[in-house]
């Protein structure tokens, strides 16, 4: 009962997708060309964040402890 | 104020070209919607204030950005502010586009017009077959015919949804109608007929108001008496052969229900507008249209070769403005005084559902001593007591408007159009107007279809079913309306006008709209881009008298299954009144020809 009610949800959140990108109108062609860019895409930022994000936190972290142990 | 202005000018948008010929035919490229920059709005303090009333406590509403205002009690009462101009409660409010929705149709028109870009590409390379219009060979070195952002839409963006205008339908349209079912197997393309027919479709969209466009009942037996009397063509001008006993019989009545002295029928409400407005201004006169007046009213008004400025819709002070420019600095150039001004205006707005000010307009009319040109169209029937339209509704006296004109096409199920006025105003039609002089007359049957449901309406056939009939509109009406409101969906217009629009805004959602709802068996009009504002796209439905509450109740409750699978009640229930709507200045002198 629950899984199908889970997977109601997906793919009521799927049709959004559609209608908000205009997917929807598309041709199939077309759909599975803008699904590919987009999933490329959000794959890549979803990489990009994980690589950076920690990097990046780390080094404004010791940056300001830096300054903070200067000041003291 | 960058927030003010984003959200101000109507979603920001760049151009509000208006002018065009697809999605809906009903209004093509009007002189009313020349593409003209909108301008953010001056300061909002200097903002000049409705008809110099002081909206008390909806001072900061304007922009919609008052968080924690009181859910519901947010209905205008402008008859609190008009100085008792107007005799009941004018409650039109439009409420504005959310910032999110409004940024995701942008991203949706953005992807379409990427994918448009890419099949314009294939085509041009001969790697997809070209199905649309294009240059033949030896244009080829010209300028392009086929480039512009209209044609682009057209095979671009409304071919993909297609499917969901230009229905076929094969019985009367009533409460219900039978529509042939239709294929497409190249996406809209070319359509194949099944030749089954999707039988009892609940009718959301034709104008039959009162529900006189009936195949049963008094009307049409009337109409089919006169139809073995005189026959159905009359082959002959109203100058000529064509006037039969019956135009003088319907003049008369005609005169009669609006109140006038006289009346003039015609064979089409179209050329009723665009061949009359010709004939009563020309060189040298002024004629004052709304941004949202009928492609007729906007062809006649070009036809007539006089100037033309447009006023914002259904903006008193945009009116004023222009009247008094007018008349402080006369025609361009010259400075001469104008001959004549003719303001144009329609009863119900059939794209907003709004109602003209009419108290308003005709208080200006008389202020700066200009003409007034009412196209009724819709209202005639739809509004008032006893369905005698705008002027009933408001409690004002027809003789007050200078040129009444009307349809027989909507409220009383039959063809054609009327002008009503001052008895030298229709002599000098009945010589002067090209449609009397050079237009076969109206078709006998078809006269007494409008004879019978307009006495019908007037009382005059000894029931009160008419009047019952324009009642139970406006009963529909308020309940359609209540509750469309309560469930959450942006809806246009005054409480009153049995036109509904309900905004979809997203473009896939217009398609996906007429589709879900034809799957239900409910049959509606969705109108996109040339008629409206590219953002602005809208369902409009037309409640109608032989609509009962069971239908309506279907209705409603199909909607609300629908708008849940399309996520379409948009509502954060913050109206702003329209005359607070952003007003860009339109100066005299910038929209000289
Ligand atoms: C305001 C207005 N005027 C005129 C017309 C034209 O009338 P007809 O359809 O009778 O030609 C219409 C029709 O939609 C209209 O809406």
């Amino acid at each position: 009962m629950d899984i199908k009610h889970a997977k109601d949800y997906l793919y009521w959140l799927y049709y959004q997708y559609l209608l908000v990108t205009c997917c929807y109108v598309l041709e199939p062609w077309e759909q599975s060309m803008f699904h590919t860019i987009f999933i490329t895409v959000f794959a890549m930022v979803v990489y990009t964040a994980y690589v950076f994000i920690p990097i990046h936190i780390h080094l404004a972290f010791e940056f300001f402890s830096h300054i903070y142990d200067d000041s003291w | 104020m960058t927030r003010t202005r984003v959200i101000g000018s109507r979603v920001g948008l760049g151009f509000r070209c208006r002018a065009g010929v697809v999605a809906d035919p009903k209004r093509p490229e009007g002189a009313g919607r020349m593409e003209r920059p909108e301008q953010g709005l001056g300061e909002p303090d200097s903002h000049p204030r409705a008809n110099g009333c002081s909206l008390t406590g909806y001072g900061a509403l304007r922009n919609g950005y008052v968080r924690g205002l009181p859910e519901t009690e947010t209905e205008i009462h402008h008859i609190a502010h008009n100085g008792g101009l107007y005799k009941r409660p004018f409650n039109e409010a439009f409420e504005e586009t959310p910032m999110l929705v409004a940024v995701l149709t942008y991203v949706g028109y953005g992807v379409l017009t990427l994918f448009g870009y890419l099949r314009d590409f294939l085509r041009q390379w001969k790697i997809e077959k070209c199905n649309h219009a294009s240059e033949r060979e030896e244009q080829k070195d010209f300028v392009p015919l086929y480039q512009d952002f209209e044609n682009f839409y057209t095979r671009n963006l409304y071919m993909r949804i297609r499917d969901s205008w230009n229905r076929p339908i094969c019985s009367v349209p009533g409460a219900k109608v039978d529509m042939m079912e239709r294929l497409s197997h190249d996406y809209n393309w070319t359509f194949t007929y099944t030749g089954r027919v999707i039988k009892d479709v609940i009718n959301m969209g034709s104008y039959n108001y009162l529900g006189f466009a009936q195949n049963t009942g008094i009307c049409k037996e009337a109409a089919a008496k006169v139809l073995t009397q005189y026959g159905a063509g009359v082959c002959s001008t109203r100058q000529e052969m064509g006037n039969l006993d019956k135009h003088e019989e319907l003049e008369k009545l005609v005169a009669r229900f609006l109140g006038v002295e006289a009346a003039m029928t015609y064979g089409m409400g179209f050329s009723t507008n665009s061949m009359n407005i010709p004939a009563l201004v020309g060189k040298g006169c002024l004629i004052l249209s709304d941004e949202l007046n009928h492609a007729s009213l906007v062809l006649g008004a070009r036809l007539s070769g006089a100037t033309i400025r447009i006023f914002k819709h259904n903006n008193m002070q945009s009116l004023e403005k222009l009247l008094r420019d007018a008349i402080v600095h006369g025609q361009p150039r010259t400075r001469r005084p104008w001959k004549k001004i003719l303001i144009l205006v329609e009863g119900i707005y059939s794209m907003e559902g709004s109602i003209v000010r009419l108290p308003e307009v005709i208080a200006l009319k008389k202020k700066y001593k200009s003409y007034l040109y009412l196209d009724e169209a819709h209202s005639i029937g739809a509004l008032g007591l006893t369905g005698r339209g705008v002027v009933e509704y408001f409690g004002l006296n027809p003789e007050d408007v200078d040129v009444m004109m009307g349809t027989f096409t909507k409220s009383f199920g039959a063809a054609g159009g009327y002008i009503g006025g001052k008895k030298e105003l229709i002599d000098y039609l009945r010589t002067h107007s090209h449609s009397a002089v050079y237009a076969t007359s109206l078709s006998p049957p078809v006269m007494e279809q409008i004879l019978t449901s307009m006495k019908c309406i007037m009382g005059e056939d000894g029931t009160t079913f008419g009047k019952e009939c324009v009642q139970q509109l406006a009963e529909n009406t308020r309940y359609f309306r209540r509750r469309l409101k309560e469930m959450g969906f942006i809806i246009y217009g005054n409480e009153d006008s049995p036109v509904v629009p309900l905004m979809l805004y997203m473009p896939a959602k217009i398609g996906a709209f007429g589709r879900e709802m034809l799957k239900r068996n409910i049959g509606v009009v969705v109108v996109g881009f040339p008629a409206t504002p590219i953002i602005e796209s809208r369902a409009r439905f037309c409640v109608s008298a032989a609509h009962t509450k069971e239908i309506l109740d279907i209705v409603l409750k199909e909607l609300d299954e629908v708008a849940d699978l399309l996520q379409l009640k948009y509502s954060r229930h913050r109206l702003v009144p329209l005359l607070d709507r952003p007003f860009d200045e339109t100066t005299y002198e910038e929209t000289e020809d």
